[in-house]
């Protein structure tokens, strides 16, 4: 793997930023959704969906392709974003968001939505999930690989360690999670709620291979995938540190933006700051 | 009295032969193997055999994982543990998202009867159906257990089977057919139909041959799928013997009785007395003798049919 051209990089940031406008149109459309952790993890997605990832739009179903698992099910919006952005469907059905006979239900629904692997919304399974996903492409010889994006509260839920025991005691190095490190959940800030340091301690301790990045710096993101790529041993955590909210100011960092939505004042600055749709 | 054959090494042998055979099967268990009797299938297929330790809830999700691409996972373990521990998982990742995951919950009903009531199970029917999608299965004797492993590994959709772990007396023949979501009828009647799931099927027609002694003519259902319960059969046994009588090792609430009461009374209704554990937890002490105190006696059975005759 050689050295990414800034233009790449340059590329997947545009795409990061539309996804954001993305998320902030269609939950100010619905008047319902979760802004937050959406924001936190677009170019964590954009890089995924949008450079790293096998994918084809054009063959949701095709066997060989790389799975994604949206753990965090409450960035549904982001999800939605990057798939019809990537060509899953139209970006006109962002604006059904949450809406009746809508294909996008609040949390992802595998069998409503083209490119959604799998339903989500109750936190804490996708690293199970991943899990065999993972053992199940090594039965059966294939090179697909597995990635789980988990938020940081999710993993105070200890089903989420059963999934690490698992994935360390496999072995399974085409297992790779990305933890949305915003430290904001629902209530108030994860290191208050309760606090996951030391983070990368505990993955270490569980078996895996930590990398640890700031989250929304893309080439940082980029060459950090590159890295597991070459992990044979061990699933691999990558620890992004991420800013709840990211991207819009009087959001970020903020609780109380992890699950409304923005008023009409509010969602014209978002685009604003944003740099306009 | 018939012989009898553990419920649970039949149902391991059944797996590990089915196993062998369709390479999409795989086989998780969490730390009870040697009770579940998933061993069998360890042994022959190791590659496809998954021990996660003791973390149920974890484990469904992983199945579910493997059922994604296409294997068809086996869940193990005790059916309390499964079906409580692991009951947000199977809603939401196997019942909600429709996948395609065989949940086996081992030690059913009070079969577990000297572990007492932490390790008996008398709620695990009425959870799993209450949940959309998810197709409930109690199987009646060995030779059913034996069929029943391919039906419910070639029905395409999550399954709920319950095994028990007692040694139950064989009841059906190697000709004994299983076709899921249809009852059978073992005998006929036209006084009162007794609808028996499980181990209770045999208690039940001992309770039938009472009830002829004393001239009363009853008709054996014998109810595998709970859910989706034969609804023809059982509105057709209202029809013509206007009484009913449920026969299950499980709570009243909820389970076989819940089933039939729900489908009799938005069809055809008729009185159904519901035999089966009233509302409570039961204790240790040996199975048969547990089945006999907590009201599931052949008495029981013949006293229900009683009064459900004397209300119709």
């Amino acid at each position: 793997m050689g050295y990414h051209p800034e233009s790449l990089i340059q590329e997947l940031n545009e795409v990061a930023r539309r996804l954001r406008l993305d998320v902030i149109d269609m939950i100010f459309r619905a008047q319902s959704g979760h802004p937050g952790g959406s924001l936190s993890a677009a170019d964590i997605v954009a890089a995924l969906f949008f450079h790293h990832m096998r994918l084809d739009p054009h063959q949701p179903d095709w066997p060989e392709r790389d799975r994604f698992i949206l753990s965090k099910g409450h960035a549904a919006p982001l999800l939605y974003a990057a798939l019809a952005e990537r060509g899953y469907f139209p970006t006109e059905e962002l604006k059904t968001l949450r809406q009746l006979d809508s294909r996008l239900q609040g949390h992802p629904d595998r069998l409503k939505t083209p490119g959604v692997e799998m339903t989500s919304g109750a936190l804490g399974h996708g690293i199970s999930i991943g899990c065999g996903l993972a053992l199940a492409a090594r039965l059966d010889g294939s090179d697909s690989r597995t990635f789980v994006l988990v938020g940081d509260g999710e993993i105070q839920a200890g089903v989420a360690w059963e999934g690490v025991m698992l994935a360390a005691k496999y072995r399974l190095a085409n297992l790779t999670v990305i933890l949305d490190y915003n430290d904001v959940q629902l209530d108030g800030f994860v290191h208050d709620i309760m606090p996951l340091e030391p983070m990368l301690d505990k993955w270490r301790a569980f078996g895996w291979h930590t990398l640890e990045i700031d989250g929304h710096h893309m080439r940082q993101i980029v060459e950090a995938l590159d890295t597991v790529s070459n992990i044979h041993h061990a699933p691999t955590v990558l620890i992004a540190h991420t800013t709840k909210g990211k991207g819009v100011s009087y959001m970020e960092n903020r609780s109380t933006w992890h699950g409304r939505a923005p008023t009409k004042e509010q969602y014209e600055q978002a685009l604003a700051e944003l740099g306009g749709m | 009295m018939a012989d009898k054959v553990s419920m649970r090494i039949a149902y391991g042998q059944a797996l590990a032969a089915y196993g062998a055979e369709n390479k999409n099967v795989v086989v998780l268990d969490a730390d009870v193997s040697a009770s579940s009797q998933t061993h069998y299938f360890a042994k022959a297929c190791p590659e496809r055999f998954f021990n996660v330790g003791i973390a149920e809830a974890g484990m469904v999700d992983v199945a579910v994982g493997f059922a994604l691409r296409g294997k068809i996972p086996f869940v193990n373990t005790f059916a309390f543990l499964l079906t409580l521990r692991a009951a947000e998982q199977i809603r939401t990742a196997v019942a909600y998202a429709n996948t395609n995951v065989k949940l086996i919950g081992s030690y059913g009903g009070l079969s577990d009867s000297f572990d007492g009531p932490t390790h008996q199970s008398v709620c695990d029917v009425a959870v799993m159906r209450a949940m959309p999608n998810i197709t409930v299965i109690v199987a009646a004797d060995a030779v059913e257990i034996g069929k029943l492993v391919p039906a419910i590994a070639e029905w395409n959709g999550p399954v709920y089977l319950r095994v028990s772990r007692a040694e139950v007396p064989v009841l059906f023949g190697p000709d004994h057919t299983v076709q899921i979501g249809k009852g059978n009828v073992l005998r006929d009647g036209y006084d009162v139909t007794l609808i028996a799931t499980g181990v209770m099927v045999g208690r039940t027609l001992q309770a039938a041959d009472e009830l002829a002694r004393q001239g009363v003519s009853a008709r054996v259902l014998e109810m595998h799928t709970i859910k989706p319960l034969d609804a023809d059969l059982v509105l057709k046994a209202a029809g013509e013997t206007r009484a009913l009588v449920t026969v299950e090792e499980h709570s009243i609430i909820g389970g076989l009785g819940g089933a039939v009461a729900e489908t009799v009374s938005d069809g055809r209704p008729v009185p159904v007395v519901r035999v089966g554990i009233h509302d409570r937890f039961c204790e240790t002490g040996p199975y048969e003798a547990l089945l006999d105190r907590y009201g599931m006696a052949v008495g029981d059975i013949v006293a229900a049919a009683r009064r459900a005759i004397s209300m119709s």
